[in-house]
């Protein structure tokens, strides 16, 4: 057995020893993790994968892997498979070839552990559910075929809501809100999933600067308490600010690390191919100045 | 059963027809799959017609089975024209549905035929729907169908609710998506399929969109959406049959249903027209009017506490009005203004008022130039934007920031000075 594998035992004996008091645990719920300190397992794992759609390849032989307990940006210009990264993570592309692993086993034996949140634009906004509804969903997935949230799960979406700061707009129709707001609903949507490994694709794309820093605090909670981050970020300014790991992706992997070793310019114009403006590159060389 | 009369045979049929395509029509239209359901009607013509072919006698079970393959049949058809060509999806259907349509009628033509034997079948009933055709067997192929998809929604309400919403969402959750939207379209086609002979091809699509449309107008839940739509579609099978007497019963129910639409879409709360004019007019004559005391307000500010007596022309070159003259009428009515002559004064009432509006006014100004970054020539009209439209628990929120930072009066009563000059635009 070599030390990995111990490790990834490990981890996977925890969760099925405090998932059940996650359904029931109302004050618990998010102070929920137990690792042993100086311990870190593998959140996410990705192996050989290449997707395809209609046979032109999105991403070409990715490898990576993220350690339990970062909030990681995944960035790359537009086109570079962000999304369909996360999508195939979830299973929801299908994969041409390699495998992705979360917490050591695939995607369909794990998905419990897992909470997403989708762009903002994938759905209907006008579609006829409350605030409450869409965060009663984030449920769904514990509660299995047939049964109907009860009031265990209506206390778990009035919490989730708390912690985005939506409480007042529980029963709003979701079209009556703001772009920033309908982002914290989703939010407390993958909240309510209760997982340890979140992928959140664009959650500050057309939000305003309150709901922004709302959901960065919210995230370093989160990062806190031992789960697991990855977000798609389009924003090189705020990189080194948000993120402790970052993905570099351009349809293949250019780099994957911690941002202080990985978010270098080299890697950055690989990444964007020289499509780095001269204006990001003098914002970076004012920062490098600043920070020492 | 079989002691019903036929109009009363006819009403449950209709309305049960009516209930059922409601409830499995909302989730159509939730679905952006309205247009199945009319694909589904017309191309289930050809298959009717050879179903009679085959078996020779207008069984109506028979038919609906032929109807329900020729109309899975131009699904796949569809699936396949979008998936292999670059055809859009509403062009593939309009394709399909059209051939099938002609190949129908064809069929149709042909089995009209003398010697055929199909003249007297009552397949046109397909077409345009022949309520007074039911018999009692038909009745109880309504009624299990009804029971059927009944059931079916109210055990995978959840499922299909999360499905609609955000397809996405659920299969990462490990619903399995693809199927559960077969069931919806399956039970969205055995609606369609046993209401062909009742109210015909086009009305069926109308039974299938109108009941959800006009329910969605009422109700921003889901389960009430259903109950509406199942309702209206029965009230509308009602009212049509009982009062269209005479007149071609499936398009009678149709037009009853469109009226329960039109009449929504103009006067149902919040989402109809007339509301939402209403709502304008009144936030329009709102920001008129807070516009109008702000500028009161700032036009005697000099002279304050003494409320000035200020001219006409003053108010009206101070900035742009639209009606003055009805905006200072309405002002004196509620005692916020004397006139007399060419001249309005504030009240102390209308002080009142003016003075928290411009307070509210210059905190605004004040936190965008802060914390946007906005322009300080810019800034005035931004907040004119925007404060009518907040909510008075953010204002006071932005009250308490701003005096942390010590940025407010130390009389929280007092209005702040402008940050910027005040003057004619």
């Amino acid at each position: 057995m070599t030390n990995d594998e111990i490790i990834r035992g490990h981890s996977s004996l925890r969760f099925v020893i405090f998932l059940p008091s996650l359904t029931v645990g109302a004050r618990r719920f998010f102070i929920c993790h137990s690792g042993v300190s100086g311990m870190s397992s593998i959140a996410f794992e990705i192996h050989d994968m290449t997707v395809a759609y209609q046979r032109r390849p999105v991403l070409w032989d990715i490898d990576l892997t993220i350690p339990e307990g970062n909030l990681v940006g995944i960035v790359g210009p537009n086109g570079a498979g962000k999304t369909t990264l996360i999508k195939a993570a979830l299973g929801l592309v299908p994969l041409a070839s390699g495998k992705v692993e979360i917490y050591g086993k695939s995607y369909s034996e794990q998905r419990h552990l897992v909470g997403y949140v989708p762009q903002r634009e994938s759905v209907d906004w006008d579609f006829p559910v409350t605030v409450r509804d869409v965060v009663l969903m984030g449920t769904y997935g514990r509660l299995g075929w047939f049964r109907r949230p009860g009031k265990a799960e209506r206390e778990i979406a009035e919490q989730c809501l708390e912690q985005v700061g939506m409480s007042a707009f529980a029963n709003r129709q979701i079209r009556q809100l703001s772009g920033g707001q309908q982002q914290r609903v989703f939010l407390a949507r993958a909240l309510a999933q209760d997982a340890q490994l979140y992928f959140l694709d664009e959650p500050f794309a057309g939000v305003d600067a309150a709901t922004e820093s709302a959901i960065i605090e919210l995230l370093h909670t989160l990062r806190s308490s031992g789960k697991t981050v990855l977000v798609v970020h389009h924003d090189l300014q705020t990189v080194r600010e948000y993120f402790d790991h970052v993905i570099l992706l351009n349809m293949r992997l250019v780099a994957c690390g911690p941002v202080d070793t990985t978010f270098s310019n080299e890697n950055l114009q690989q990444t964007y191919g020289g499509r780095l403006t001269i204006l990001d590159e003098a914002a970076e060389a004012m920062r490098q100045r600043d920070g020492q | 059963m079989t002691g019903l009369s036929l109009t009363e045979k006819v009403m449950i049929g209709t309305a049960l027809l009516g209930g059922m395509s409601g409830v499995i029509g909302s989730f159509a239209v939730l679905r952006g799959r309205a247009l199945v359901g009319d694909m589904l009607a017309h191309a289930a013509l050809p298959g009717v017609c050879l179903a009679f072919l085959i078996m020779g006698s207008k069984n109506m079970l028979g038919l609906s089975l032929g109807a329900l393959a020729s109309g899975l049949l131009a699904i796949a058809l569809v699936t396949m024209i979008v998936r292999w060509t670059r055809t859009k999806e509403d062009a593939a259907i309009g394709i399909v549905l059209s051939t099938f349509f002609g190949a129908g009628v064809v069929l149709l033509s042909v089995i009209q035929k003398p010697g055929v034997g199909g003249s007297k079948a009552g397949l046109n009933s397909y077409l345009f729907g022949e309520p007074g055709n039911m018999l009692t067997g038909d009745l109880l192929l309504l009624a299990g169908v009804a029971l059927i998809v009944l059931l079916t929604v109210g055990l995978l309400f959840k499922e299909f609710k999360i499905v609609c919403f955000d397809t996405d969402f659920a299969q990462s959750q490990g619903w399995p998506t693809l199927r559960l939207d077969l069931v919806m379209m399956a039970s969205l086609a055995v609606v369609t399929i046993v209401g062909l002979p009742i109210v015909g091809v086009i009305l069926m699509t109308a039974m299938i969109i109108l009941p959800p449309a006009t329910a969605r107008f009422w109700t921003n839940r889901l389960h009430v959406m259903l109950l509406l739509a199942g309702l209206f579609g029965i009230a509308a099978a009602l009212l049509g049959t009982r009062f269209g007497r005479g007149l071609p019963t499936g398009a009678a129910i149709v037009l009853t249903a469109a009226s329960f639409f039109l009449l929504s879409l103009l006067f149902a709360p919040q989402r109809g027209i007339v509301a939402r004019l209403v709502a304008e007019y009144r936030l329009r004559k709102r920001i008129a009017r807070e516009h109008l005391l702000r500028s009161l307000y700032e036009l005697s500010e000099s002279q304050l506490p003494q409320l000035a007596k200020l001219e006409l022309k003053t108010i009206r070159d101070y900035r742009y009005w639209r009606a003055l003259k009805n905006l200072l009428q309405d002002a004196a009515e509620a005692g916020e203004i004397v006139r007399s002559g060419e001249t309005a004064q504030l009240t102390p009432l209308g002080l009142r008022r003016a003075a928290k509006l411009t307070k509210a006014h210059r905190l605004w100004e004040m936190y965008m130039m802060q914390h946007v970054g906005i322009a300080s020539d810019h800034v005035d009209r931004d907040a004119d934007d925007v404060e009518h439209l907040l909510p008075e628990g953010l204002l006071i929120e932005l009250e308490q920031q701003l005096a942390t930072e010590g940025r407010l009066p130390d009389v929280v009563e007092e209005v702040p000075h402008s940050p910027h000059k005040i003057g004619a635009e």
